[in-house]
């Protein structure tokens, strides 16, 4: 669920966010209501994620009611994660309790830094001691699952600052911490100011901050379960483990994605055409592609790396473990075979393994691949 | 078929950009040559590549009829020379077609290298010289102080310079009017055995091997028995003609005219330029002087980016063949390049033409080696050997005589930079010769150095440190023996066959030195540490490691974009597509051009 309402910007963030509209923000509801009533029948669904944007941001009683949408729409599986991204200073008691009461379970905290500067660099607005709070406000609720997320290597941290963050991080006692490496994304104004010279992020020092992050999540029994998300045992985030097992969801609001049936599509990223075309009674869904044949193999594993429990290698899991770069990377240490499943050792290059299952040629009888699907 | 005595063949001397094919075409059009409707700019200028850089590859001629003040109606056939060093063997073929030239001199640049060892080519080949200064329309234009210069180089006095603006027309009639006065008719016997000079040919996708001769003489007639002397090759002439500028086919062309030969001939190495066309059946006894085999001073490895595109660049290197005598090609195999040519050239300028006319013509994408010239290597007890790649030459520590190829260089370079040139020419291990001062704003330098000093960034140098005044020109001027070995590059270990170079020992160090620094920052960094050294033989002499990459992954993959990171992460792939494999290390074709690339 897209929520995309922001107080501002950030700098680094290229997802399908306003900022200043939040007066769209019963429209929006409305809409999303629609789409999801105009959806097929499914479910019920084990997970349920709020995402943004900053859902924080909404009305705790219109996200009350778009979960009951969704609830009355698809069923919702007993036990079912049922989780929101917020910002902590939006992150107040009242609403932590509302949220809970009207039935989410999980919530996912922008912490991105405990040093001041840091945040301002990474234009946030909180300050390190209303993430504190605001763990403790999402445990008073009652939320099972609290998750941290984390930014680490932006040009302004320095690896003394890394650290703190990562200790007062650790000392808040979450469910889950995802370390996130500041990542330069084009048309984003955090990409302008460093196309006008400024320094981008070091690489080699993300890779020790990730180094860092994974040992010391270990030590605090937070068990790195994919390359940038650790957890307590019993709290990965399911929404997620989905994706990278190739599970099927649905996203509703603008820019929302789908895949579903070896189909994937998107929703229109413009919040005001989405809003037009979704109030004159017509669907916003978007490039539909389908995943099928070899194009599908290689998507399984190509998601399913990114787990620290690889993926199960198939076809072409094999293909690479047979090719020359295949034998390289065996050969540096990045990928392992352990029994059936194709592991990457050295998650930091993963993306190396990623090029290296794209370059396979698709056998013979592999299908045809990705067929862009007129209309759906 | 006119009159001998009417007739004048000439050609015109300038340097680049000094307005040759603008004066060309003015000169067409008081002939009324070419109306002035179907007037393109530059006529004589037939290839696209010449038009933009404003040179003049190959040779053609242009033959118009001219009625003088008195009265009389003479035929002019204009002879274009190519207007570069590089090509001086096929301009002095074009003046061996004439009788006198025309010495076209910019106002504004004065007289340059080039201008002067042609102007000296052609005073030794007993030519007629018309001086000219040329653009005195140009608010900047010096044309006495232009005119003194001509009159130092060619000897005469500056009064008989002619002043022109070829832009406007200024003084072209009375250049025309002195055309006629003072070069001197052909001469010639049309009864003996035919002989003519190929002074140019080109290839016609149509009618296959076009030559313009000189008829010197004898006549020739079509449908006429003809031998090539050099080849031996006898063919029917199955069309003459003269060219105005558009062809007009003739019966006969007689001794001391200009015009086309056709005779179907489909390979250009059979018709060569320099050689004597004379009668199958009652052939002259001896042919015309000066004919030599083209022969190639510069050579480089042409490869394709992607190896895929090998039979393409093979295609397109045989047809630029066609039309080009003096391009040798040869098969080459690089570990680190694939498939390719080594390809042989007049000279610099001659494979930056080729080079840019098979990346622009055949839209392909090449990696050039940097260039090289041909060492003789003696090994002991063996015949000397011609080594024209590095990858051939022996390795150091064997006993051998290396010999290389010489220049004889005149460079022409206003006072004030004279000791930056003779930085420069020192610094190459030229031998300096005397100078001599043409006028006060000008010193002619003489100097002998190594050709290989020169095909390596020599005219870059030499235009930046003397903020593009002083111009070169240079011939071949025998062997000598010299100091060389080869240094290899190595990745990971093992050479990498396109960074080898032969390199003047004393030099050696500083070479490795900066290759290695180079290549650090132009290959990016492998899944581990990739050690870059320069060696001698088995001697590293310098050392530089690229450290392992470390981070390579996208930090979030969600739902919301599998399908962007996937193309994201295709493009990339796309983009490895385009790496060379050198043993274990991915090295970007880019990196091979940019290591290749002249220094500053």
């Amino acid at each position: 669920m897209h929520i995309p309402f922001c107080e501002e910007v950030c700098p680094y963030c290229d997802f399908a966010v306003v900022a200043g509209r939040d007066q769209l923000a019963s429209r929006y509801g409305q809409a999303l209501v629609a789409e999801i009533r105009s959806a097929e029948e499914w479910g019920p669904l084990e997970a349920v994620n709020f995402g943004g944007g900053t859902p924080s941001r909404m009305p705790a009683g219109l996200l009350e009611r778009i979960l009951g949408e969704l609830s009355s729409r698809f069923g919702l599986r007993e036990g079912a994660e049922v989780s929101l991204e917020a910002n902590p200073e939006d992150w107040t008691l009242q609403k932590a309790e509302s949220l809970a009461a009207a039935g989410f379970n999980r919530v996912s905290l922008g912490a991105q830094s405990f040093d001041a500067e840091v945040l301002s660099y990474l234009g946030r607005r909180h300050t390190p001691t209303q993430i504190v709070g605001a763990v403790a406000a999402a445990r008073q609720a009652g939320f099972a699952s609290v998750n941290l997320d984390l930014i680490m290597g932006s040009p302004s941290e320095s690896a003394a600052s890394w650290t703190e963050t990562l200790r007062m991080a650790l000392e808040a006692n979450p469910d889950h911490l995802s370390t996130y490496s500041l990542t330069v994304e084009p048309g984003t104004i955090l990409w302008r100011t460093v196309r006008a010279g400024a320094s981008p992020p070091d690489p080699d020092r993300q890779a020790e901050c990730w180094d860092e992050a994974d040992r010391e999540c270990a030590r605090s029994g937070l068990v790195r379960y994919e390359v940038s998300n650790a957890a307590r045992p019993g709290h990965p985030c399911r929404y997620n483990l989905s994706v990278w097992g190739q599970g099927e969801y649905l996203g509703f609001g603008n820019g929302a994605h789908s895949f579903r049936d070896g189909r994937r599509w998107e929703n229109l990223r413009g919040l005001e055409r989405y809003l037009d075309t979704v109030e004159a009674g017509r669907s916003p869904n978007r490039r539909f592609e389908l995943i099928e044949g070899w194009a599908a193999e290689t998507e399984r594993v190509l998601l399913g790396i990114r787990r620290r429990a690889g993926v199960r290698a198939g076809r072409a899991g094999e293909a690479l473990w047979e090719s020359p770069r295949g034998r390289e990377l065996h050969r540096a240490g990045v990928i392992g075979l352990h029994g059936d499943r194709l592991v990457v050792d050295r998650p930091l290059l993963t993306d190396e393994v990623s090029r290296a299952i794209l370059a396979i040629p698709p056998p013979e009888s592999a299908g045809l691949g990705n067929i862009p699907v007129p209309g759906g | 078929m006119a009159s001998r005595s009417l007739i004048r063949n000439f050609c015109i001397i300038a340097h680049i950009d000094h307005g040759k094919s603008t004066l060309a075409d003015r000169l067409l059009e008081s002939a009324g040559a070419v109306s002035q409707r179907d007037m393109r700019d530059q006529v004589l200028d037939t290839m696209d590549l010449e038009r933009e850089r404003g040179i003049t590859i190959k040779a053609q001629a242009v033959r118009l009829d001219y009625e003088a003040s008195d009265g009389r109606l003479y035929v002019l056939n204009l002879i274009d020379t190519p207007g570069h060093v590089d090509f001086s063997y096929e301009v002095s073929r074009s003046l061996a077609a004439c009788e006198g030239a025309v010495l076209l001199v910019d106002a504004n640049q004065g007289v340059q290298a080039q201008t002067v060892a042609n102007a000296y080519l052609a005073v030794e080949a007993g030519l007629e010289i018309i001086p000219v200064v040329n653009k005195i329309d140009l608010p900047s234009a010096e044309p006495e102080r232009a005119a003194e210069e001509l009159a130092r180089v060619v000897g005469g006095d500056a009064a008989d310079t002619i002043f022109i603006s070829a832009k406007t027309g200024e003084g072209v009639d009375e250049l025309t009017e002195r055309i006629v006065e003072v070069i001197p008719p052909p001469a010639g016997d049309e009864d003996l055995p035919l002989s003519a000079l190929i002074f140019d040919s080109y290839y016609d996708l149509y009618r296959g091997v076009v030559c313009y001769v000189r008829v010197m003489e004898g006549s020739i007639a079509a449908g006429e028995r003809v031998m090539f002397m050099a080849t031996g090759e006898k063919r029917d002439a199955a069309e003459i003609g003269v060219l105005t500028p558009g062809s007009v086919p003739m019966e006969t062309l007689a001794a001391g005219e200009v015009g086309y030969l056709i005779t179907g001939a489909k390979e250009i190495d059979r018709v060569r330029v320099g050689d004597t066309v004379t009668s199958a059946y009652r052939p002259a006894a001896v042919p015309l002087r000066g004919y030599t085999d083209p022969r190639p001073m510069v050579f480089a490895g042409i490869f394709p980016t992607d190896g895929d595109e090998y039979p393409r660049l093979r295609e397109a290197l045989e047809k630029l063949q066609l039309n080009d005598a003096s391009l040798q090609i040869a098969p080459e195999f690089s570990q680190a390049l694939g498939f390719g040519f080594r390809c042989g050239f007049l000279g610099l300028l001659h494979m930056e033409i080729v080079r840019e006319r098979l990346e622009r013509e055949y839209d392909l994408d090449l990696v050039t080696t940097s260039p090289s010239v041909a060492y003789r290597v003696t090994l002991p007890g063996d015949e000397p050997v011609e080594v024209r790649s590095p990858a051939d030459f022996p390795a150091a520590g064997r006993e051998m005589v290396v010999e290389e190829p010489w220049i004889k260089a005149l460079v022409l370079v206003p006072p004030e930079h004279l000791g930056a040139v003779m930085e420069i020419l020192t610094s190459r291990r030229g031998e300096l010769g005397p100078l001599n001062y043409l006028g006060t704003e000008r010193v002619e330098l003489t100097c002998r150095l190594p050709l290989a000093e020169v095909v390596f960034d020599f005219y870059d140098q030499l235009k930046s440190k003397t903020r593009g005044f002083a111009s070169l020109d240079y011939e071949a001027d025998g062997y000598q023996p010299s100091d060389l070995v080869k240094v290899d590059l190595l990745l990971n270990g093992s050479a990498v066959d396109a960074f080898s170079a032969v390199i003047h020992r004393p030099r050696a160090y500083a070479y490795g030195r900066e290759m290695v620094t180079r290549l650090k920052d132009l290959i990016p960094r492998q899944l581990f540490d990739v050690p870059i050294q320069a060696a001698i033989g088995s001697r590293v002499i310098s050392r530089e490691t690229i450290r392992a990459k470390r981070k390579d992954v996208l930090a979030k993959c969600y739902g919301g974009d599998v399908t962007r990171k996937k193309k994201l992460l295709a493009r990339q792939k796309e983009g490895k597509r385009r790496m060379k494999m050198v043993g274990s290390v991915e090295v970007p074709s880019q990196a091979f051009v940019a290591a290749l690339r002249v220094r500053d």
